[in-house]
């Protein structure tokens, strides 16, 4: 176990490999009545072309398969897991995202018991066809809630128009379809290769003692036997760097439209402290164009083409990234054309001040602290930056770095007109 | 267990310091209550909007956040939202204790100067708000309260209380009235702002590491609010003779059944905590027997979930279901409160519930603005928080008091939302 300590924050860090290959990480927090924890595979929505372990073969398994695996996680032999947590007060759950699983709980007693419980049911799958077909209703309805949720409609109507090939374009819950054809000889497949310890981080972050925990962590998965470690092979189509098409639509019984601008990423990967200067250098840029300091904002905001829901945002995984600008608006066309206006203009003659740069790095610093009054995002995204190489805690040292050339060469890699995209979600007539 | 809570009341302003090392920032908010009412609520709903985007030493919305930026991203917020029959108006600010900066200028002070410049100090033209700032959030505003309906799962929780409670204050939505929106003019506005500044209940809370004597003292200088008389809400115990039943329908693929009933059973009541546990019991978790039932036995639905009203007297249960099981998805979740009511209920239920609530209270007093509402929740209702009566309330539940509870429950109104066409199911 070794300790990383961050004075000037008073956090301190504890970090172990175990000898199956499972990263653990502990940051204690005095004074906090609960307990975080967070069980966590890389593995999510877009891996969906692999060989699986012990094998020698590509395979393609159904869309929505990894998080059809997170729901049936919870069925055991000898009952649902939720139970066993709230009988220990503790309260779990678990999220899919494109390139995670997460399970977690959070606990104010009985910590130990309840890691066990994380730990176990994570480590112990079992799956039955009777109980996958039963899913099957359940996350059906899961997808057509999705599908009437305007918000998500649009999130993913502006993803799909960036990637022709890559699986990010797929809905994480896959299709009533696609889960239709899921057995539970794919979810076995799949849990094999990517539930191995090696391949995922256990965090936990609240009122613990570290040695204690990570004993303890140690005796639970010296007592189980794995195999060994091995690298997991997975396939992704080439993707263009273009987007897959310039723009598209969609009706829904809605009063007020909505627009999204969709900003793809080329598809080099990259990785690491790469990585982390790139997310932060083109957050930085949208932060400066579009925060509620800037003209631009305000101008959107008189003309009444934006109104509270407007967000940016840019994301860059190992394979994929993009960045969304998006509102509710009156005229989605009219707000298209001036945030790509507005984007494309930054390109050609950069505006960004040495001045606006230093507030925006103020700002981040500022965020960062408030972020870390939270348990979960701290195991949330501690793990996600490990999973790409990246170190959490060396965000705000990065950021400080940051010049106007970085944010300028960030920026204008990303934005280019043949990598922009627009969705618009219309209200129906008549509906 | 005990909050370190120093309590100051300065003429009209209550003031409630609360002491803590947990948190890297420290959170001032101002909270603003009055009686939710037809002729009200709109200009209220608008005023923290307009009081955010202007003010006189900040006239524009870009200056004001490149000051917040400059405080290390202080964060300056607004809230508009109803406790029962009360309509509670938030400011709050949330900025970083400099003691974990490198730069140690005191923040906390800083703080203040701008809850106090937000509330206090808008900007005024002829004595009125500025024409151009209020025409320009009415259009926002409007866009909210036109985008309820475009959020399934919202839409139908508003839409069943506004039948449920209709004639009552409790019906109004807390953004207010669109069609009152266009009657509001920059007088009409100043006019609500002068009612909120003179009258309104006002509650300041802070929460984080910071000495309570120097909090004292700058409270004192920023804030000066004249004594007031409480605002009080009439609580009615309602008996229903015929429920309900009003069916919408919409292009949409998932259906939505909500089901309003009355408690009878106010925050602060004998039976409070008893009504809790029932609601934590028949749908509060996913231990809870509507989803174990629902969901799980019968993949029904993907959520199913009832949630306590406590100001106002109900319980509301909620679920997503497809259109051609809404009739099935009824009759299991009335299988369910009959269970209750009927004493079914394991010892296991209870005690899981019990555990689950307990630390679902520990787990808010763990972020500073989940400390402020726990705390703001009783003071609403007039009845001081404890929170370790509150542990010891919830441990002293027996099985016979949630029955009890539960037969209190008077089925008031089931509300669904389905689709334009059902398909056949299987």
């Amino acid at each position: 176990m070794h300790k990383k300590v961050f004075a000037q924050l008073d956090e301190e860090l504890y970090i172990e490999k175990m000898s199956n290959g499972l990263q653990v990480c502990i940051l204690p927090k005095k004074d906090f009545n609960k307990t975080f924890a967070t069980f966590t595979t890389k593995y999510g929505s877009i891996d969906n072309q692999f060989i699986p372990l012990g094998e020698e073969d590509y395979i393609r398994v159904p869309d929505g398969v990894a998080h059809f695996l997170e729901h049936k996680m919870f069925e055991k032999e000898e009952g649902d897991v939720f139970q066993k947590f709230s009988i220990n007060g503790a309260s779990a759950n678990a999220f899919t995202s494109f390139t995670r699983t997460a399970y977690l709980f959070s606990s104010t007693s009985n910590f130990e018991k309840n890691l066990d419980v994380l730990i176990d049911f994570v480590q112990a799958p079992y799956f039955t066809e009777e109980t996958v077909e039963k899913e099957k209703g359940i996350i059906g309805q899961e997808i057509t809630m999705y599908d009437d949720n305007a918000d998500w409609r649009l999130y993913f109507g502006a993803i799909e128009n960036m990637f022709k090939h890559h699986p990010v374009k797929v809905d994480i819950a896959g299709t009533v379809e696609s889960i239709s054809a899921i057995t539970k000889d794919h979810l076995y497949q799949c849990y094999n290769t990517f539930y191995h310890p090696s391949n995922m981080m256990l965090f936990i972050v609240g009122a613990v003692d570290p040695e204690e925990v990570m004993n303890h962590v140690r005796d639970n998965q010296s007592a189980k036997s794995f195999e060994p470690e091995e690298t997991i092979d997975r396939k992704f189509a080439d993707e263009p760097d273009a987007v897959n098409r310039e723009h598209h639509e969609l009706k829904m019984d809605v009063q007020v439209s909505k627009c999204m601008v969709g900003i793809k990423s080329d598809a080099k990967e990259i990785s690491g402290k790469e990585l982390l200067k790139k997310e932060l250098s083109v957050n930085t840029a949208l932060d400066i164009l579009f925060g509620k300091t800037s003209e631009h904002y305000t101008s959107l905001y008189d003309e009444g083409l934006i109104d509270d829901h407007f967000s940016y945002d840019f994301t860059q995984e190992n394979n994929f990234g993009f960045a969304l600008v998006g509102s509710n608006t009156p005229d989605p066309e009219k707000l298209s054309a001036q945030i790509k206006e507005i984007l494309l203009n930054e390109v050609q003659s950069p505006s960004i001040t040495e001045d606006q740069l230093q507030s925006v790095k103020k700002k981040n610093i500022g965020g960062f602290l408030r972020s870390l009054n939270s348990p979960e995002f701290i195991a949330n995204q501690f793990t996600r930056y490990a999973f790409n190489d990246m170190d959490l805690f060396e965000a705000v040292p990065v950021l400080e770095t940051l010049t106007l050339e970085d944010v300028h060469e960030a920026f204008s890699s990303l934005v280019q007109e043949d990598r922009i995209t627009s969705f618009y979600i219309l209200p129906k007539e008549n509906a | 267990m005990q909050l370190d809570e120093t309590k100051i009341r300065q003429d009209g302003l209550n003031i409630r310091i609360i002491q803590t090392k947990k948190f890297k920032t420290n959170q001032f908010v101002l909270k603003f209550k009055s009686l939710l009412s037809e002729d009200k609520v709109t200009a209220r709903a608008l005023l923290p909007y307009v009081l955010q985007s202007s003010t006189e030493k900040w006239p524009t919305t870009a200056l004001f956040r490149s000051h917040l930026d400059d405080l290390y991203g202080a964060s300056a917020s607004v809230d508009v939202n109803k406790k029962g029959e009360y309509h509670i108006l938030t400011f709050a600010v949330d900025i970083a204790n400099e003691k974990y900066l490198q730069d140690n200028t005191p923040l906390t002070e800083q703080a203040l100067n701008v809850l106090n410049e937000m509330v206090f100090h808008p900007l005024l033209e002829d004595g009125a708000f500025s024409q151009k700032v209020v025409e320009s959030e009415k259009r926002t505003l409007n866009q909210k309260l036109k985008a309820v309906k475009d959020d399934k799962m919202r839409y139908a929780s508003q839409r069943l209380v506004e039948e449920m409670c209709s004639g009552e204050a409790y019906a109004l939505h807390p953004n207010g009235i669109e069609s009152e929106l266009e009657n509001i003019t920059p007088e009409k506005l100043m006019e609500a702002y002068q009612q909120m500044i003179s009258s309104d209940e006002v509650d300041l809370y802070i929460v984080g590491d910071i000495d309570s004597g120097q909090m004292e003292k700058l409270c004192k200088e920023k804030f000066s609010i004249a004594s007031r008389e409480n605002v009080k809400a009439i609580q009615k115990h309602i008996t229903i003779e015929d429920s309900k039943k009003i069916v919408e329908k919409q292009q949409i693929k998932q259906g939505k059944l909500n089901i309003g009933y009355r408690s009878n059973t106010f925050y602060g009541d004998h039976d409070y905590l008893p009504m809790a546990v029932m609601n934590g019991i028949l749908g509060g978790f996913p231990h809870s027997k509507l989803f174990m039932n629902v969901r799980e036995k019968e993949s029904l639905a993907y959520y199913a979930a009832s949630r306590l009203e406590s100001h106002k007297g109900l319980i509301v249960i909620m679920s997503g279901v497809e259109p051609a099981k809404i009739e099935r998805a009824e009759t299991i979740i009335e299988e369910q409160l009959e269970a209750i009511k009927n004493g079914d209920i394991s010892d296991q239920e209870l005690s899981q519930t019990k555990a689950v609530m307990t630390n679902q209270m520990l787990e808010t007093l763990d972020s500073p603005r989940g400390i402020i509402e726990v705390l703001y929740q009783g003071e609403t209702a007039g009845i001081p928080v404890n929170i370790q009566g509150w542990f010891d309330g919830i441990e002293r539940v027996t099985k016979e008091d949630v029955t009890e509870a539960a037969n209190k429950l008077l089925k008031d109104t089931t509300y669904i939302l389905t689709a334009k066409e059902v398909a056949e199911s299987a």
